[in-house]
């Protein structure tokens, strides 16, 4: 029997990084083995490492490397200027879009293109991922407070020609909010915001006063402290027939990551002990609560 | 005291009230609601929590209570269901039918799916739960729906509201007043990350089976799942431990992070509220008792009549302001995101 092989993805970057950064990371990313690649600002409109036209031609660059281009929109749509760049992508005419908003899942049906439903879209049951592969859905990203028992479910009942795609590594996107936080710590307003996120790579990091970090601050954005590692659970996601695993990049060592999941899918490595080694370097330790049905931040295989 | 409210006055401005039990929804009535909205004892809706929420019998009698004096009622049915409980909310879409409520505040497509096949003339209005924060979200959910409603999530200025209520295809309900959710609702996972139970999942957030309160020799220390998330020195008042109002340290500064423990309060923005067009005023606070929904309603339907018989000369009375204080959450009360500064 041949081994459910799943293709692996590189998410949008979920924080602010220089437009030298950017552009230096998916230098190196377009010769990683990933096989699908999200591109695009999710976070903050304000966040201008690149305009649209600097997008797309970074798009060409990576289906040129051979990657599957896909652009990924914005979680959080207030301003008329939000829903403009919104329709630019949704009309882009070549690349597959990623919707995180029900306003580009419209836009996107009324294209007629098919689409990819984001971790921001509500998909918790297969009855919503039929009618929304009814609009043109062909991916869905599972939600990531879900755990296998309630994907298990889902994909017994998935309707044909949809891809699952689970978030397995990386800080968890756990909420979005009108206001920035790293603005907040700053003292500033978020109008005069003075971009300061530039300056933390991978968010702020959010502690108790006993002192156990919880939670990352990324402008408008929440994000999980400890990062989540699926890796351990390689078997189970290939028994349910996940397509896609996506990988959100991290400040540093996204290309180890991404090698050595690549060295378990071809069956070179055993994900157990390298899930141990990643585990190993995390600042903050990693989760896999949401997996096993329980409170997300906890680890419930032992992988450390 | 009751008040009385005269059905010839103009549908803007529709007072929405919260109603945890009968009693609540009673004096919601008497007080000046002219809609109430209600929820059933499960996790079909977001405010799931012990010994709050009707039975079929005193839905029915609620129901009863509020028509006879030409009010309405609403039901929440604002979580998304998993494949693992479909019948659930299946039941709770056909129980509010039967029920004759005025309409069903959903979120979850799936629900909103069978609803308006199964029940095509039972109005569905979007629940804040929904997330739809622009005008192409709103139209998603007319088109497909027929969603006659759309409840915002807190998370925009006065100026994008008005601009999102000109281009609606269907009337604008915001939150007047009540506990603050700073982020989008329908999209805030930080109670489960810490609890395992979401609003979404499980209609609670921060839920009072995972707080610890706890005497210390630091203080009172109160706990979520573990975390410590507030402690409080001697005759500082203390409050519930909702995640995201707790005191926490980023870069060695200790603050309230996310937010402070504070109430939504748009009192003084009624007549911009008013003359923009916005359909239904809602007050939160399903959970709190029906002394908080007598104090609150009595406001806000005094105020609001204030405002319809005069907008330019609205000014909100220190006494009307005095009780809201009384009974928000650390006394405090704010704008909020329609407050741009805020943000």
């Amino acid at each position: 029997m041949i081994e459910y092989q799943p293709k692996l993805a590189l998410g949008p970057v979920l924080y602010y990084w220089p437009k030298e950064k950017l552009l230096d990371f998916y230098e190196r990313m377009s010769a990683a083995p990933v096989d699908i690649v999200y591109l695009g600002e999710t976070v903050c409109s304000k966040r201008r490492a690149f305009n649209i036209e600097e997008w797309l031609e970074l798009a060409e660059r990576l289906t040129a490397a051979g990657k599957e281009v896909v652009l990924s929109t914005m979680a959080l749509l207030e301003a008329e200027s939000e829903l403009k760049t919104l329709r630019r992508l949704c009309e882009n005419g070549r690349f597959t879009v990623e919707a995180n908003d029900m306003g580009a899942v419209r836009l996107l049906s009324e294209q007629k293109a098919a689409f990819v439903l984001g971790t921001g879209i509500n998909v918790y049951s297969s009855r919503t991922l039929r009618f929304l592969a009814g609009l043109g859905a062909k991916r869905w990203v599972m939600p990531v407070e879900l755990s296998r028992m309630t994907l298990a479910a889902i994909q017994a009942e998935r309707p044909d020609n949809v891809e699952t795609e689970v978030f397995v590594y990386g800080r968890l996107p756990l909420a979005y909010s009108a206001r920035c936080f790293t603005a907040r710590h700053h003292n500033l307003p978020k109008d005069d915001c003075q971009y300061r996120c530039l300056n933390d790579p991978e968010g702020l990091t959010l502690s108790t006063r006993e002192g156990q970090a919880f939670l990352a601050i990324n402008g408008i954005q929440t994000q999980s402290a400890q990062t989540c590692n699926l890796l351990a659970e390689l078997a189970e996601l290939r028994e349910l027939k996940v397509d896609v695993l996506r990988i959100s990049p991290q400040a540093e060592r996204t290309e180890t990551v991404i090698e050595t999941f690549a060295a378990c899918l071809r069956g070179e490595s055993d994900p157990l002990e390298v899930a141990r080694a990643l585990n190993a370097k995390l600042p903050y330790g990693a989760c896999d609560g949401y997996w096993q049905g329980q409170p997300g931040l906890r680890q419930v295989v032992e992988v450390v | 005291m009751a008040v009385s409210v005269s059905s010839s006055q103009p549908k803007s401005l529709e007072l929405v009230c919260p109603a945890g039990n009968l009693p609540s929804l009673k004096t919601a009535v008497d007080h000046g609601a002219d809609s109430v909205y209600i929820g059933f004892r499960d996790d079909t809706n977001a405010r799931h929590f012990p010994g709050l929420n009707f039975d079929a019998k005193t839905a029915t009698q609620g129901v009863q209570y509020a028509h006879a004096k030409g009010r309405r009622v609403f039901v929440a049915l604002n979580t998304f269901p998993q494949p693992a409980g479909w019948e659930r909310w299946q039941r709770a879409v056909d129980q509010a039918a039967e029920l004759g409520v005025d309409a069903i505040i959903a979120a979850d497509i799936s629900v909103l799916d069978y609803a308006s096949r199964q029940h095509p003339k039972l109005p569905l209005h979007l629940s804040v739960q929904g997330s739809a924060t622009n005008y192409e979200a709103i139209r998603f959910y007319h088109e497909h729906f027929g969603i006659r409603r759309v409840v915002l999530p807190r998370v925009l200025s006065l100026p994008q509201v008005k601009h999102v209520l000109e281009n609606s295809p269907v009337g604008i309900e915001v939150f007047g007043f009540g506990g603050l959710c700073i982020m989008v609702e329908g999209r805030c996972l930080l109670s489960s990350y810490v609890t395992g139970e979401s609003p979404n999942m499980c209609g609670v957030c921060s839920p009072a089976r995972a707080v610890r309160w706890e005497e210390t020799p630091r203080g009172l220390e109160t706990r979520l799942g573990g975390l410590l998330i507030d402690r409080y020195a001697p005759g500082e008042p203390a409050g519930y431990p909702t995640l995201c109002k707790g005191r926490f340290e980023v870069a060695d500064q200790t603050y309230y992070a996310i937010e402070e423990p504070t109430s939504l309060n748009t009192l003084e923005l009624l007549p911009e509220l008013y003359e923009m067009g916005i359909a239904a005023i809602k007050i939160e606070g399903r959970q709190r008792s029906p002394a908080y929904v007598t104090q609150v309603t009595q406001v806000w339907r005094a105020a609001i009549d204030a405002c319809r018989r005069n907008p330019a000369a609205y000014a909100p009375k220190p006494e009307w302001l005095r009780e809201l204080g009384k009974v928000s959450e650390g006394h405090q009360t704010t704008l909020g995101a329609y407050h741009r500064t805020w943000q």
